[in-house]
C-alpha cells in the first residue's frame, strides 16, 4: 500500500490535534476560561481568518454564483413559463400541475424507479460477493483487484455502445453464451420488457470500485471475532452472515445510498443506447427520468418545466434517501455507539 | 497499516485458525487434512476469481477484436479475427474528424483536472490548516452539496455561460473546476488533515508565509492525494457526454465521448448498420482510459479503497 490514509487514520489524527492553540490561536472549542485577548492575538485572529478567507475563496465563489444562486433561480424558474428566447413569464404552480398529469412523467419516473430497486441491491450483493471473495485471495490479490476495476475505466457512452452488441437479441455474445446452455436468450435491446434487466446487467459490469471501497473494509472486521466465531463452530457462511456484516454494515450502507442517488439520475448508458442525439424517441421502457428532464430542458428547451422537473427529483432522491436513513438506524451497527 | 494489511493477507491466504491470533510467521504448521481443505478452498476461490475476471476483462479484448474485423464479421465472437483488416481505422478517420474530437478531449481533459486540482487542494487546505469560527458548519455546507442532484443547478448554470456567450465553446466544460469540487475537497482535506502540523510550525517560524507552506510543503507531501485527484478528475472529464451534449453545437468542437455518440446515430440509428465503425470508435475513446489506468494503477486502486465514493 502506497501512504494513502484511510478516512479513519486521518480523522483520528485529526481529533488527537489540539484546538486553537498557539499562533493560529482561533476560535476552537477546547479553550478554557474566556480570557480578554491582547492586542497582537486580536489581530493575528484577525490574520487567521484572512487567510483562511482567501484559500477558501475559489469554492465561496463557486457556491455562491453555481450552486446557491442556481437553486434559488432554478426554484423560480419552475414557476414561470421560459422557452430562452423570451423573458420568463410567471405562471405560478401550472408546471408542476402539468407535471402531476404528464403521462410521460409517469413512465419515467416508474422507470427510473424499477430500473434502481433492480440495480442497488443486485449491484451491493454482488459487490459484497466479490469482497468476500477477494479478501481470500492472498498474494494475487493484487491482481485481480486490478482486474475488477478495470472496466470502471470504459466511459459511459461506451458502455451504451456495449449494451447494443453484447446484448443484441440475435448474435450477441450473451445470448450466445445463454446458447450454449440451451437457453434461448431474450432480445435485451429491443424487448421493452428485457431492457431495463440489460442495462442492469451491464451496469454490474463496473462493479469494481465498489468492491474495492468493502474490500478495505472487510480489512478491518477484527480477526479475533471471526477466529471466536469458528472456534464456536460456526461455518464460512454464519460467520459472513453473523460477524462480518454487522461489522461492514456502516460501508455497505454507504454504498447502497450512494447507488440509489447515482441510479436515479441515470443518464449515460441509456441515452447512448436508446435515444437519438436529434431528438424524437427511442424506447419507451428506456426514458428514464433524468433522459425526459434533459430533453425537456435542451431539446425542446422547456427551462420552466424542466426546472419542475429537476425539484421533483430532488424531492425522490430526497424522500428515498430519508427512508434509507431512517432504517438504517436499526440495521447499521456503528463501532462508535458501543 | 500496510503491515497490518500485509499481515491479514497472509492469514488470509489460508494459514490455519488460529495462525492468525499468534503473529504469522510464528504459527504452528497445520494438521495434513486442514492443509488438503484449504488448498482445495484455494483453488476454488482463484478459480472463482479466475471467471469473473475473464467475464470484466473479456468485453475489452471483444471489442478491440471486432474492430479489426470487416463489416459483416462484428458479431462473429471471434477472439481472433478471421480476416484482420486497419480498414475500419481508416474509415473512421476519413468519417469523422476523430483527431480533432481527440485533441479537444485533451484540452477539455487537461484543463479541468489541472483547475479543479489545484482549487479543490486550496480549498482543501484552507479547511485543515486554519482554525476560525463556523469552519465546521461552512465545511458541512460542502459536503451538503455533494448531496444535491446536479439536474436542480444544471438548468440555471447553462443560462449563466449563456449569458456570458460561452455556450459553443469548451469553456463550461472546464471552467467550473476553478471554483473547486466538494468531493475532491473533501478527499485532499482528509489528507492534509493526516500530516503532521509541527513541521509547518517549523517552516513558519523559520519564516514561510502561508502560501509557500501551501505551495512548496503541503502540496508536495501530499503527492498521493493530488495525483489521485488528477486521474479522478481526467477520467471524469475524458468520460463526459452530458456536458458537451448540453453546451456543444459545432462538430469540430466535439469531445470523443460526444463524437462516439454521434457516429452511432449516424452509422446505426440511421438504418444503415455500420457496427465495425461505431466498434472502432468505442476503442478509440476507451483505450486512452485503459492506458492511464495501467499508468496509474497503483493510485487508483489504492486511492478508491481509501476515498468515499470510490471515485463517482
Amino acid at each position: 500500500m502506497t501512504a494513502v490514509a484511510t478516512p479513519a487514520a486521518a480523522g483520528a489524527t485529526a481529533s488527537v490535534r489540539r484546538p486553537g492553540r498557539g499562533r493560529l490561536g482561533g476560535a476552537g472549542k477546547g479553550r478554557g476560561p474566556k480570557v480578554p485577548l491582547r492586542p497582537s492575538q486580536r489581530r493575528n485572529r484577525r490574520r487567521t481568518v484572512l487567510s483562511a478567507l482567501a484559500f477558501l475563496s475559489p469554492w465561496i465563489i463557486g457556491f455562491l454564483v453555481f450552486t446557491a444562486w442556481p437553486i434559488g433561480y432554478s426554484l423560480y424558474l419552475s414557476l414561470t413559463d421560459y422557452d430562452i428566447i423570451n423573458a420568463p413569464t410567471f405562471v405560478g404552480l401550472e408546471n408542476y400541475v402539468r407535471l402531476a398529469g404528464d403521462p410521460n412523467v409517469q413512465l419515467a419516473l416508474g422507470n427510473t424507479v424499477v430500473f434502481t430497486l433492480l440495480q442497488v441491491p443486485l449491484y451491493v450483493t454482488l459487490s459484497f460477493a466479490l469482497a468476500l471473495l477477494l479478501d481470500k485471495a492472498g498474494r494475487s490479490m493484487g491482481f485481480f483487484r486490478t482486474a475488477f476495476f478495470l472496466p470502471r475505466m470504459t466511459p459511459p457512452v461506451a458502455v451504451g455502445v456495449l449494451v447494443l452488441l453484447l446484448l443484441n437479441g440475435q448474435d450477441g455474445l450473451l445470448n450466445t453464451a445463454l446458447g450454449w446452455f440451451g437457453i434461448d436468450g431474450p432480445n435485451w435491446t429491443t424487448d421493452s420488457a428485457w431492457i431495463k434487466p440489460g442495462l442492469v446487467l451491464m451496469s454490474l459490469w463496473t462493479v469494481g470500485g465498489s468492491v474495492l471501497i468493502l474490500l478495505a473494509a472487510l480489512r478491518g472486521v477484527p480477526r479475533e471475532l471471526l477466529d471466536a466465531a469458528k472456534m464456536d463452530g460456526a461455518g464460512f457462511f454464519r460467520r459472513t452472515w453473523h460477524v462480518t456484516m454487522p461489522m461492514v454494515s456502516g460501508p455497505l450502507f454507504f454504498l447502497v445510498v450512494v447507488n440509489t442517488i447515482d441510479g436515479l439520475q441515470t443518464f449515460t448508458e441509456a441515452y447512448t443506447a436508446y435515444f437519438g442525439s436529434t431528438g424524437g424517441y427511442g424506447n419507451d421502457a428506456a426514458l428514464f427520468y433524468a433522459i425526459y428532464l434533459f430533453q425537456q430542458a435542451f431539446q425542446f428547451f422547456n427551462m420552466g418545466y424542466a426546472s419542475a422537473l429537476a425539484w421533483l427529483l430532488f424531492l425522490v432522491v430526497l424522500a428515498i434517501t430519508g427512508v434509507q436513513l431512517l432504517v438504517s438506524r436499526r440495521v447499521v451497527y456503528y463501532e462508535a455507539d458501543r | 497499516m500496510a503491515g497490518a494489511a500485509g499481515a491479514a493477507g497472509a492469514a488470509g491466504a489460508g494459514a490455519g485458525p488460529g495462525a492468525a491470533a499468534a503473529a504469522p510467521g510464528l504459527a504452528k504448521p497445520p494438521r495434513r487434512d486442514r492443509r488438503a481443505r484449504t488448498l482445495v478452498a484455494r483453488v476454488l476461490v482463484l478459480g472463482a476469481l479466475g471467471l469473473v475476471t475473464l467475464l470484466f476483462v473479456y468485453p475489452f479484448v471483444w471489442l478491440v477484436s471486432a474492430s479489426f474485423k470487416p463489416r459483416g464479421d462484428v458479431f462473429d465472437n471471434r477472439l481472433i479475427p478471421a480476416t484482420a483488416t486497419l480498414q475500419n481505422y481508416v474509415t473512421v478517420w476519413q468519417e469523422a474528424p476523430v483527431a480533432l474530437w481527440l485533441l479537444n478531449t485533451v484540452i477539455v481533459t487537461v484543463l479541468s483536472a489541472g483547475t479543479v486540482t489545484l482549487s479543490s487542494a486550496l480549498v482543501a487546505w484552507g479547511f485543515s490548516y486554519f482554525q476560525f469560527r463556523g469552519r465546521g458548519l461552512l465545511f458541512g455546507l460542502v459536503l451538503a452539496t455533494m448531496m444535491l442532484p446536479g439536474a436542480v443547478t444544471m438548468i440555471p448554470t447553462y443560462l449563466i455561460w449563456d449569458s456570458l456567450g460561452l455556450v459553443n465553446t469548451q469553456v463550461p466544460l472546464w471552467a467550473g473546476g476553478l471554483f473547486g469540487s466538494a468531493f475532491y475537497v473533501f478527499l485532499l482535506r482528509q489528507f492534509f488533515l493526516g500530516m503532521p502540523r509541527e513541521i509547518f510550525e517549523a517552516a513558519r517560524v523559520d519564516g514561510a508565509g502561508n502560501w509557500s507552506i501551501f505551495w512548496r510543503m503541503a502540496l508536495p507531501l501530499c503527492k498521493p492525494a493530488v495525483v489521485l485527484t488528477l486521474l479522478f478528475e481526467v477520467q471524469a472529464a475524458w468520460t463526459n457526454l452530458m456536458g458537451p451534449l448540453i453546451y456543444l453545437r459545432d462538430e469540430e468542437l466535439f469531445t470523443i465521448p460526444l463524437g462516439l455518440k454521434i457516429l452511432l446515430d449516424r452509422f446505426v440509428g440511421s438504418g444503415n448498420f455500420q457496427w465495425e465503425v461505431v466498434v472502432t470508435a468505442s476503442v478509440i475513446t476507451t483505450l486512452p482510459m485503459v492506458l492511464l489506468f495501467f499508468l496509474g494503477q497503483r493510485y487508483f486502486v489504492d486511492g478508491v479503497a481509501a476515498s468515499p465514493g470510490g471515485g463517482k
